[in-house]
């Protein structure tokens, strides 16, 4: 039994460019769930995803408090523009705000001609909740979207064609 | 060929759906693992998890002396954002649902 999930998706930009979009807030709020994320890039620096107006508001219709931290965790190895590897605890969902930190690695590698391979590695172990929510609702407009093929398809597209495919 | 010939040409192979199937119910699995539930040869099984690994479609990892075969769904993903945008999606979602509701019914 595996607590592993691995994701990985070919994007034709330069590994340097890769690591700005997912450590920049001024581009990783611009794919996938639209939160900015900051990364302090250092062993032990601190990670944060805050929580998007639109996420705000969509909470506010519904009737209930969005936290303003909506993910969390610690940067345990940053290696520009190769390797980061962090800790990750999603706040905004008490199922799994109560369940262990789990551990996320971005691996950036050449793989031809200006092209990059992109892989998460995301290790659950005791995380179940985090495991159905990354794995991803087939409808990505639905509760908890799309998951990591859903960031990663988003990603692909901004960098390649500079939108996102929701066309924003 | 290009990336999507290669999804498609490996997802058109009913063995291969079959070894999908077995991953997405319990990931990271050895090649051994895999060959248990299918009435094949080792050789088989392996030439088409590198057909399903040269689309994308499986990512290995070692785990000190094993090989772990997982799925990857990211693939399946931009085939579906192809052509299902954001604003179709719910309701072929609703239409899925409906299937299921009157298929678990009869």
């Amino acid at each position: 039994m595996s607590d592993t999930k691995v994701f990985r998706i070919w994007i034709k930009a330069a590994p340097e460019k890769i690591w700005e979009a997912l450590t920049d807030p001024e581009w990783n709020k611009r794919y996938g769930y639209g939160t900015p994320q900051t990364y302090d890039l250092q062993k032990g620096g601190q990670y944060q995803a805050v929580a998007s107006q639109e996420m705000k508001d969509y909470a506010k219709a519904n009737g209930f408090e969005m936290a303003d931290i909506v993910v969390e965790g610690e940067v345990l190895e940053a290696d520009a523009p190769r390797r980061l590897v962090q800790t990750w605890k999603m706040l905004m969902d008490p199922g799994t705000a109560a369940e262990p930190y789990t551990t996320l690695t971005w691996d950036i590698e050449d793989s031809g001609p200006g092209v990059c391979r992109v892989t998460i590695t995301h290790e659950l172990t005791g995380a179940p909740a985090h495991a159905a929510m990354v794995q991803g609702n087939p409808d990505a407009g639905a509760e908890g979207g799309g998951g990591w093929a859903w960031v990663l398809s988003d990603l692909k597209s901004l960098l390649e064609t500079g939108s996102i495919l929701a066309g924003k | 060929m290009t990336d999507d010939d290669r999804v498609f040409k490996a997802l058109a192979d009913p063995s291969r759906r079959f070894l999908l199937d077995l991953l997405f119910a319990r990931d990271g699995r050895t090649l051994t693992e895999l060959e248990s539930a299918l009435a094949m040869t080792r050789f088989g099984v392996a030439k088409h998890l590198r057909v399903l690994e040269e689309a994308g479609l499986v990512v290995t990892r070692r785990s000190g002396r094993e090989k772990l075969h997982f799925l990857n769904p990211v693939p399946i993903r931009q085939i579906h954002d192809r052509w299902i945008d954001k604003y179709t999606e719910h309701q072929i979602t609703t239409l899925i649902d409906l299937k299921h509701t009157l298929e678990e019914e009869s």
